[in-house]
């Protein structure tokens, strides 16, 4: 059984803004019946150009259908400049999280949304030289590009649990494996200036204590930084983390994003007991 | 919320009677069989009790039975030691169906430098007995086949493909883990030489198994220890659990002819009240050669897991093979080596009783399920509304 948090749960049994608009300002499709999720997207303008309205019909897991629920929460009243930010990470913290293996459901509405937008300006996006990587889900090179990216995916798992490729035959493994070795390279020279052990440890600590440990302890949890070693960064969970179960997607989720964001993007995080 | 559990094929709950035959042995009963004093032999006679029932719901002799610890221990050892006393032999055939504790040993046995041959079924789940023969070959060291298939309850002809085994030198191994309890199983009658059996199937505890040997079949070992099981099975004995197995398999004699009866009513109602108020569903897997107690129903256009998690919020219990909930990105094997269309597979529900559950629990799941199903397919981007779709791709 997945851990679904109560927010999925309660977007999954009464989902927002099912349907689909007639005559609609930008609509997408993602997805096909044979992968097991599908989505469409479509939204209307108002007078300002902010969404007024934006519908979705999933064929999907509870995930599948939350996260797209969640997506036409988070864009109403959006400009299409702020919407085109909006990424899959915002989509699952939306929702308090997802599992690993159901990431994928973020991904497809960020998808969609991007698509819907090119569709209301007259793009389209597969025009922009796509390779299919994967061939069981139709996943392109771009998708699988960004998703690496904006996540900070360094295995093959992680890049199936986010984009499904891979998930099928698995004879595009060492086309993806290709894919994590160049983001690697290219995220590398990110002009930070190179710091002291002492220095990034210290970093570390001030990204715990303002960024991490206040929305923790909201939740009765802490966390302690136990130590660095290179770019492995120790931590212990405290309270309420140290027996919760979505720890382990809150560690990967909330302190590595945020610990490679302010301070190196090749800090992993690793829980230790202590 | 009131639980109706339609899942037993994952599981079944014990039986009463059988949590209270263990009980003692749980408590004041505590001795080892092995011992010499009077307080740990007497332990010695019951398990002998649990044996001898057990040997009489499938036909056979109680030196034939080795208790284990599942049906993925028994599947483990009984292929393992067909290859281990024919080590001339390089080949198995087994199923594309076949359970994880076949199909992942046998993969792995692949790894190891073995002939594997799985061999397919067609859209209803049947084998094709000819390319079976075709497939027995003189360096054909085992056969592992399923009795009974747990996803859609499609029953194989085992005594048939045992004998066709038998004739030509083969060991011949069943996974009857699904069977037992369901269909008649006499070993007296067929030539089936290893059977395994699961005792959490029928209302037995989580944690204890049997292996079949047939008297006289070479065997060879898969826990070494001590000298329990006649050497066979090394490891004190579970006392209490084979004690309490040994109780729900002279329960399921007993009540074979209600599963076959009243279960089977029960089954084909919901079946046929499901198929007729929701369009576009459909039965995956042959109808007559089946359990009496599965039906495995897709309903096209929408998703599995979502299905289930819906009938969840009645206290409704059943599994589903859409990709969703096998852990994997791909709808569950045993559909897809039966050529189901996707479409299909995606939203298929296996619903599986036992003796336990009553008329009023599968009237509630036909009133319950029918608005579930139109809900998501509301959702769904492929529902227009009536029997039409449009190409989805």
């Amino acid at each position: 059984m997945w851990e679904y948090t109560d927010k999925v749960r309660e977007h999954f049994l009464n989902p927002r803004n099912v349907g689909e608009i007639e005559n609609p300002d930008g609509m997408a499709e993602v997805g096909s019946i044979a992968c097991g999720d599908a989505l469409k997207f479509t939204f209307k303008l108002d007078e300002n150009n902010k969404i007024q309205e934006a519908k979705f019909k999933t064929f999907g897991c509870a995930s599948a259908i939350a996260a797209a629920s969640a997506l036409t929460e988070i864009v109403k009243g959006m400009t299409l400049e702020e919407a085109q930010k909006v990424t899959n990470q915002d989509i699952a913290s939306y929702l308090g999280g997802l599992p690993q293996e159901k990431m994928h459901c973020s991904v497809l509405g960020q998808q969609v949304l991007e698509k819907a937008i090119a569709n209301y300006r007259g793009q389209t996006v597969k025009d922009t030289g796509e390779k299919i990587i994967c061939e069981c889900f139709g996943v392109t090179d771009k998708e699988i590009e960004k998703a690496v990216r904006e996540n900070n995916l360094r295995t093959v798992e992680e890049v199936t649990n986010y984009t499904k490729a891979g998930g099928g035959c698995g004879n595009c493994h060492e086309t993806l494996e290709g894919i994590i070795a160049r983001s690697l390279k290219e995220a590398k020279p990110t002009g930070r200036p190179r710091m002291t052990n002492i220095q990034k440890i210290r970093m570390i600590e001030e990204t715990l204590e303002h960024e991490i440990r206040p929305s923790l302890k909201h939740d009765g949890g802490d966390i302690e930084l136990i130590d660095v070693v290179g770019n492995r960064v120790l931590v212990a969970t405290r309270g309420a983390c140290a027996t919760c179960k979505a720890a382990d997607i809150t560690l990967k989720q909330l302190v590595e994003t945020k610990l490679r964001e302010l301070v190196r993007p090749e800090l992993t995080v690793e829980e230790v007991k202590h | 919320m009131k639980t109706v559990y339609l899942d037993n094929n994952a599981t079944t709950r014990v039986a009463p009677e059988v949590l209270e035959a263990m009980l003692p042995y749980f408590g004041e009963l505590y001795g080892n069989p092995s011992s010499m004093h009077f307080f740990g032999g007497q332990i010695s006679r019951r398990l002998q009790e649990a044996r001898q029932q057990a040997a009489d719901l499938i036909g056979a002799t109680s030196g034939e039975i080795i208790f284990t610890s599942c049906g993925t221990e028994s599947d483990n050892t009984a292929i393992r030691s067909a290859l281990a006393v024919n080590p001339g032999k390089r080949h198995i055939v087994t199923s594309r169906v076949e359970h994880p504790a076949v199909r992942a040993l046998c993969a792995q046995l692949a790894r190891e430098g073995f002939r594997v041959t799985e061999l397919p079924v067609d859209g209803d789940g049947l084998l094709d007995m000819d390319q079976y023969e075709k497939n027995l070959t003189a360096d054909t060291a085992v056969v592992s086949l399923m009795w009974a298939n747990n996803e859609t309850g499609v029953v194989f002809p085992i005594e048939k493909a045992a004998a066709m085994a038998d004739e030509r030198g083969i060991f011949f191994h069943t996974d009857a883990v699904q069977a037992v309890g369901k269909v008649p199983i006499n070993m007296e009658k067929n030539a089936v030489h290893m059977l395994s059996l699961s005792g959490h199937k029928l209302h037995a505890p989580k944690g204890i198994g049997i292996l079949y040997v047939r008297r006289g079949k070479r065997f060879s070992p898969f826990m070494i220890g001590g000298h329990q099981e006649k050497e066979r099975r090394g490891g004190t004995e579970n006392t209490a659990s084979i004690i309490g197995l040994g109780k729900a398999c002279e329960m399921a004699a007993a009540k074979m002819e209600e599963e076959n009866g009243r279960v089977r009513q029960l089954r084909d109602k919901l079946e046929r009240e499901l198929l007729a108020r929701i369009p576009n569903s459909r039965v995956n897997g042959d109808r007559l050669q089946r359990l009496p107690n599965t039906t495995n129903i897709s309903f096209e256009f929408v998703e599995g897991e979502s299905i289930l998690l819906m009938m969840d919020e009645f206290g409704i219990c059943a599994s589903s093979g859409s990709a969703c909930t096998s852990g994997s990105l791909q709808p569950s094997h045993v559909l897809r080596a039966m050529g189901t269309p996707y479409t299909m597979a995606h939203g298929s529900i296996r619903f599986s009783l036992s003796v336990y559950n009553t008329e009023r629990e599968i009237d509630f799941v036909i009133e319950k399920l029918p608005p579930i199903i139109e809900k998501l397919r509301n959702m769904s981007p492929f529902w227009r509304g009536d029997d039409r779709v449009r190409a989805s791709q």
